[in-house]
């Protein structure tokens, strides 16, 4: 069925601009966008939706979520996680390789795909694992991966140690034309701790992650980027002195880019206090300094993306003393709200934040998607920007809970979502 | 009569001036009980206290168990080795299955930092915390309040060194924030692979070389090394420790005459402490200790004792 979406604002975040106007989906493609008024469709052969005080944005692409499948069903699945992902109001979300097993080879990458299929939700692109079980010995077959589906790399959960396998890594990836997505982390600064280095730690007595930790890595990363010539895309960037070592970067011209995670600018390591293990994630929440130094970051272009790094955990993993609970919050369907706080605290502009949840992330995939003209496949949201509310528990879509967001009041919501023209979620009112 | 107004207690960090006084005034009362031919008082008859230790402990479990018993409670001890932690069960799945036998008071150690404050919100029993983890030991701060006071008559004001693992030490923590809120003056000293980040922030003076933090103050209070670290790079050796951050003779006399030496045990003889000093007439160490019994007895009154309808 055609889709007549009436006078709401369409963001573009190519053009930067948001403009009051009616959006015509017709055989899975955008048809017409136009000036409300102007389209005078006959009645009965359009599902029209009054999209008046809402905005229309192109589907927001995740490139950083953990779908748990194969192996962790009982935490997430393709389908559950694809379902969350559209109520958060994405289309595509881009899986990472630490399942179980690991997807590094193309029997996993196919099996992903197969499960995306049967859910038939959104779009799901999965990133293999830069090396065989993501131990850091040796390279998976990145042309065979890439072959089966597979649209970037990455041994995220665990940083690539050897400096030499990761050079490798990068040129071989470049030559095949898939990212390489950095987890970047010094295990042997990091290694027992459970939460972020600084005075919260020392206060209510947790063992330390400190921010050098990542930092490392990162300008590790960065080195490997110039010496290469190959580009590295930085994973949940979360310090302050990060930002600054990628600014640099990107000024000497090297092609690095970055993404950060919502809770890397809405928290700060004082939410730990209390020992809600919902707080305790990877890397950790840092100070308020660090938080105001991603959002500029963000505000400079010097990070990317905003990627969720969505990870579903159960009680089982959760429910346990702080120092034996697992790292990881869920995102998808917090990312939005969180990312529009951005906007109303002039942060960035409409367009820029969006453009960070769509057309950033898909320049650094490399697949479709992304932007709203015409004739683009209708991948899209509409989202209520004014909408208030407490998030609850029993909204969240996804099979776990471990959100530190339940319970705190959020603003805005996605309400429909649409993959290739056709409604994959409505929000019941 | 001032009132105890907490359900358990779980660091030094929820208590006020008041409660801490109201805990060492009582334990000055119950301390008599320990010296009687026939030491026991019916105070606490028929209630029942778990005394749950995950980690092993001498003192303080021993502590406990007198302190119940000095007050005719009945009691039960678990440890890690015999509970169905070893067996796989979850911290909050055995505390509610102890909490389903209707237990007043369950006693936790634990090496995980923030283990009592999760047990308390899955039960109703109260809880002690017995030292968490790197966290607090606030019951070890306690009878040091009390045999400072007991010793020099007061706290506020007084100057204090505390010298060793402060990263690692839950007793360091606890006895911060218990001598900050009663006034006295900390420094704290030691390696600087021990020294947490941002523990100036806990209103205390850091001076890393133990011979200045010593000079002129009234209580010295050492450490225990962890024999353990040693695998940990935080220092190269105990020979080495023992000569840069040890308590000698020679040291202690820069501290004031009438200077008390304290530690929380177990001593390491001849590293963080010479065996002359723990030895020796300013050492409180085994004071403390007997104060342990009166002023975990204290705390045990007051959460489950007295007025509980």
């Amino acid at each position: 069925m055609k889709i007549w979406i009436k006078s709401g604002t369409v963001v573009d975040p190519v053009k930067g601009t948001s403009k009051k106007s009616d959006v015509i989906i017709e055989r899975g493609k955008v048809a017409e966008i136009l000036p409300p008024g102007v389209f005078k469709g006959e009645r009965g052969k359009f599902r029209e939706i009054d999209a008046s005080g809402k905005l229309i944005v192109p589907g927001l692409v995740d490139m950083h979520t953990h779908l748990r499948e194969p192996g962790y069903e009982y935490k997430e699945t393709v389908a559950t996680g694809g379902m969350a992902g559209v109520a958060g109001g994405f289309t595509a979300l881009a899986c990472m390789p630490n399942t179980m097993p690991p997807n590094d080879c193309r029997s996993v990458t196919e099996f992903i795909l197969e499960q995306a299929k049967r859910a038939d939700r959104c779009r799901i692109y999965p990133v293999a694992a830069i090396t065989v079980g993501q131990k850091g010995e040796r390279l998976t077959e990145f042309g065979d991966l890439k072959e089966a589906g597979a649209v970037a790399l990455s041994d995220d959960g665990w940083p690539v140690t050897s400096s030499e396998l990761m050079r490798r890594a990068l040129e071989y990836a470049h030559y095949h034309g898939m990212a390489i997505i950095s987890h970047s982390e010094d295990r042997s600064l990091s290694e027992g701790g459970a939460m972020h280095e600084g005075s919260v730690s020392t206060r209510i007595g947790l063992p330390g992650i400190p921010a050098a930790s990542e930092e490392i890595m990162v300008y590790r990363d960065i080195c490997l980027a110039r010496l290469t010539g190959c580009p590295v895309h930085i994973a949940h960037v979360s310090t302050a002195g990060s930002v600054e070592l990628i600014r640099r970067a990107k000024e000497e011209g090297f092609s690095v880019t970055a993404e950060t995670a919502p809770h890397y600018f809405s928290m700060d390591h004082r939410a730990v206090v209390g020992y809600d293990t919902r707080t305790k994630v990877n890397p950790p929440l840092r100070t308020p300094e660090d938080v105001e130094a991603i959002k500029a970051g963000l505000a400079e272009g010097v990070i990317d993306a905003i990627a969720t790094d969505h990870a579903p955990h159960s009680s089982l993993e959760k429910d346990l003393e702080f120092e034996r609970a697992a790292f990881g919050m869920i995102g998808l369907e917090t990312a939005l709200p969180l990312t529009l706080e951005l906007v109303r605290g002039k942060t960035l502009s409409l367009p820029d934040a969006i453009k960070k949840l769509t057309w950033n992330p898909v320049s650094i995939l490399g697949v479709p998607g992304g932007s709203l003209t015409i004739g683009s496949v209708a991948d899209l949201a509409i989202i209520d920007p004014e909408c208030e509310y407490v998030l609850r528990e029993e909204d969240i879509q996804s099979k776990s809970k471990n959100s530190p967001f339940i319970g705190k009041t959020l603003k805005g919501r996605n309400d429909l979502t649409i993959v290739g023209g056709r409604i994959v979620w409505e929000r019941k009112t | 009569m001032k009132k105890f107004e907490h359900k358990d207690l779980l660091g030094m960090s929820q208590l006020s001036v008041a409660d801490i006084e109201l805990i060492l005034d009582t334990a000055e009362s119950l301390k008599e009980i320990s010296s009687r031919d026939i030491k026991k008082v019916p105070t606490l008859r028929g209630k029942s206290i778990v005394n749950f230790f995950y980690e092993p402990s001498t003192r303080t479990r021993t502590s406990f168990e007198m302190a119940a018993k000095r007050l005719s409670a009945d009691t039960v001890s678990l440890s890690a080795s015999t509970s169905s932690m070893v067996k796989g069960e979850t911290l909050i799945d055995t505390a509610r299955n102890l909490q389903a036998m209707n237990p007043d008071i369950i006693i936790i150690r634990h090496s995980a930092s923030g283990a009592p404050h999760l047990l308390a919100q899955h039960v109703e029993a109260s809880i002690i915390n017995a030292g968490d983890g790197i966290n607090e030991h606030p019951t070890q701060a306690l009878l040091d309040l009390f045999t400072i006071r007991e010793k020099r008559g007061r706290i506020e004001g007084l100057k204090i060194a505390i010298i060793g693992d402060i990263s690692h030490s839950r007793v360091a923590r606890s006895n911060i924030i218990g001598f900050n809120k009663m006034g006295a003056e900390v420094t704290v000293s030691g390696p600087p692979t021990m020294m947490p980040v941002g523990i100036e922030e806990l209103g205390v003076e850091v001076v890393n070389n133990p011979a200045e933090a010593v000079k002129g103050k009234d209580v010295v209070m050492m450490l225990r090394i962890q024999l353990e670290r040693q695998s940990q790079v935080l220092f190269p050796g105990l020979r080495e420790y023992a000569t840069y951050f040890g308590l000698t003779e020679d040291l202690l006399k820069t501290a004031k005459k009438d200077a008390l030496v304290m530690h929380p045990g177990p001593i390491n003889r001849g590293v963080e402490i010479a065996s002359s000093v723990a030895d020796g007439p300013r050492s409180v160490i085994l004071d403390q200790v007997a104060n342990g019994v009166a002023v975990r007895m204290a705390v045990l009154y007051l959460l489950i004792g007295g007025t509980k309808a």
